[in-house]
């Protein structure tokens, strides 16, 4: 499996990719949805809630357990993606794609994100 | 717990070259899934799934007393198995709560075998051995003698047919009979814990690896697909199948379990829990404590073991298993209530999850049944 190189990572297994207009699009790793396995049931933020980076913001259900999932930086959420909600098993087929989670106006971001090869580095234990 | 190794089975090169995710299971590194759960259980409710069994627990109980041992340890008529069937029974403990669920096989007039849950498998032996004393019978320890392959689903009967000259039509479920399956000596047995028909294969451990491999050939026209341990769950959910650990216990009798009907009060032998379970049956029948029953969600979030169930508030029951149903589209489980709470359709009942109760229905066991 690969980590896109032009994305960002936390040691909670999300990635995060900002855009020039200071919005983060926000996804689990390829590593955690395998880890999952099949997620059936998607809890995603409020659009209009404000995320903080490190604490959990929503949580994901697989098949054998429900994890919660940790926002990677601080700010304001301004889009979920519905077809994750519909259909959460985009989690699993296109984690860095189709598979995204939410999208959110960074107001801080934490000093400790990491790069993809650190990423892979960290997640190979 | 121990940190002792886990064990493997003789397929491990075989699941890691399948790209297995692996987990401890009872002691065993066993195969969880090998892609989607999903596909695998529903693989084996439409077409036909392979699954390494081998850490269930094999027993064989032989000699000239094997019947009476086995009548006097066990709750079921054993004795009155027929050579070349099998029968579902329990194990129960003096007071009578469930030591373990069994498959047994009379293999022989004087000779049977004891398939164990993997982690109760020793308890079981030592109960066996212990209970021996005074029969003329030999307890022994056979759980390093075989691997356990199970073909599970629809397209099962035609794939194994295709690997054996052995009468599987007139090879009826729950029963067994010795074979020979794509060259390798098995005892071919009409059973399993999916709710489908198949077969579960019990052989050397050194013949598994080839009878795998012929398996996946013959079956891979009609759909086979490897299957862990995962969707095995999920399939015996929908079945309504308990699994010992969450639904049995030792803190329960098997008419606790609304599984009465394997205890064998008729059977002449006086047996270990017949008083015990004598009052548990008069109990159960007068004022039922919990009663097992299923749930289905109205929505999506997924019951897992140890949520309360609710009603206007209180807590009336607790999920033993729960889990996205594949078959159903929506999450189900299995849960102990309170017996007012268990008429199918009772309203107003929800499961606390994680703090919010979530609207659930009450309904009759099992979740699927197949068509036969």
């Amino acid at each position: 499996m690969s980590n896109p190189q032009q994305l960002r990572y936390s040691k909670e297994h999300e990635w995060l990719s900002v855009a020039e207009d200071g919005v983060a699009t926000v996804g689990i790793t390829e590593f955690a949805a395998n880890a999952l396995g099949d997620v059936v049931y998607a809890q995603l933020p409020e659009v209009g809630s404000t995320v903080t980076a490190g604490e959990t913001c929503g949580e994901l259900e697989s098949t054998k357990s429900v994890s919660d999932l940790y926002a990677p930086v601080t700010g304001e959420v301004t889009e979920v993606n519905e077809d994750v909600v519909g259909d959460p098993s985009l989690v699993n087929s296109a984690p860095f794609e189709g598979g995204w989670l939410f999208k959110v106006r960074v107001a801080e971001e934490p000093k400790d994100l990491l790069s993809a090869d650190e990423y892979a580095a960290f997640s190979a234990g | 717990m121990t940190s002792s190794p886990l064990r493997r089975t003789a397929l491990d090169a075989v699941h890691r070259a399948l790209g297995a995710t692996m987990t401890d299971f009872a002691g065993w590194d066993m195969p969880l899934r090998y892609g989607s759960e999903r596909d695998e259980h529903l693989a084996v409710r439409t077409r036909a799934g392979l699954f390494d069994l081998s850490h269930m627990g094999e027993i064989t109980v032989t000699g000239p007393q094997a019947a009476a041992l086995l009548d006097h340890a066990l709750v079921g008529d054993i004795g009155a198995v027929k050579t070349g069937r099998a029968r579902y029974t329990m194990i129960c403990r003096e007071d009578g709560g469930i030591l373990d669920d069994l498959i047994v096989y009379r293999l022989h007039e004087t000779d049977y075998m004891i398939v164990a849950n993997a982690s109760n498998a020793q308890v079981v032996l030592d109960a066996l051995v212990e209970r021996s004393a005074g029969f003329d019978a030999e307890v022994r320890d056979d759980r390093d003698a075989y691997a356990l392959l199970a073909v599970q689903g629809p397209e099962s009967p035609a794939i194994v047919k295709s690997l054996t000259d052995a009468d599987l039509d007139g090879l009826k479920y729950y029963a067994g009979l010795p074979g020979t399956v794509a060259g390798v000596p098995a005892l071919i047995a009409r059973t399993g814990y999916t709710g489908e028909d198949g077969f579960e294969l019990f052989v050397a451990p050194a013949d598994a690896e080839q009878l795998w491999q012929a398996l996946t050939e013959a079956g891979s026209a009609a759909g086979l697909v490897p299957c862990g341990l995962s969707c095995r769950d999920t399939l015996r959910l929908e079945a309504g199948m308990p699994l010992y650990g969450h639904e049995l216990s030792t803190e329960l009798t098997p008419f606790d379990a609304g599984l009465g009907r394997v205890v064998k009060f008729g059977k002449e032998a006086d047996f270990v829990g017949r008083a015990a379970l004598a009052e548990a049956a008069a109990r159960a029948e007068q004022n039922p404590p919990r009663v097992l029953v299923g749930l289905v969600a109205e929505g999506r979030r997924v019951p897992r073991a140890g949520y309360a169930v609710v009603a206007d508030g209180q807590v009336i029951g607790e999920v033993t298993s729960g889990a996205p149903s594949p078959t159903l589209g929506r999450p189900i489980a299995m849960a102990y209530v309170d017996a007012a709470h268990a008429a199918p359709g009772t309203p107003g009942v929800g499961v606390d999850i994680r703090g919010s109760h979530e609207p659930y229905e009450v309904v009759a066991l099992p979740f699927y049944r197949r068509q036969k």
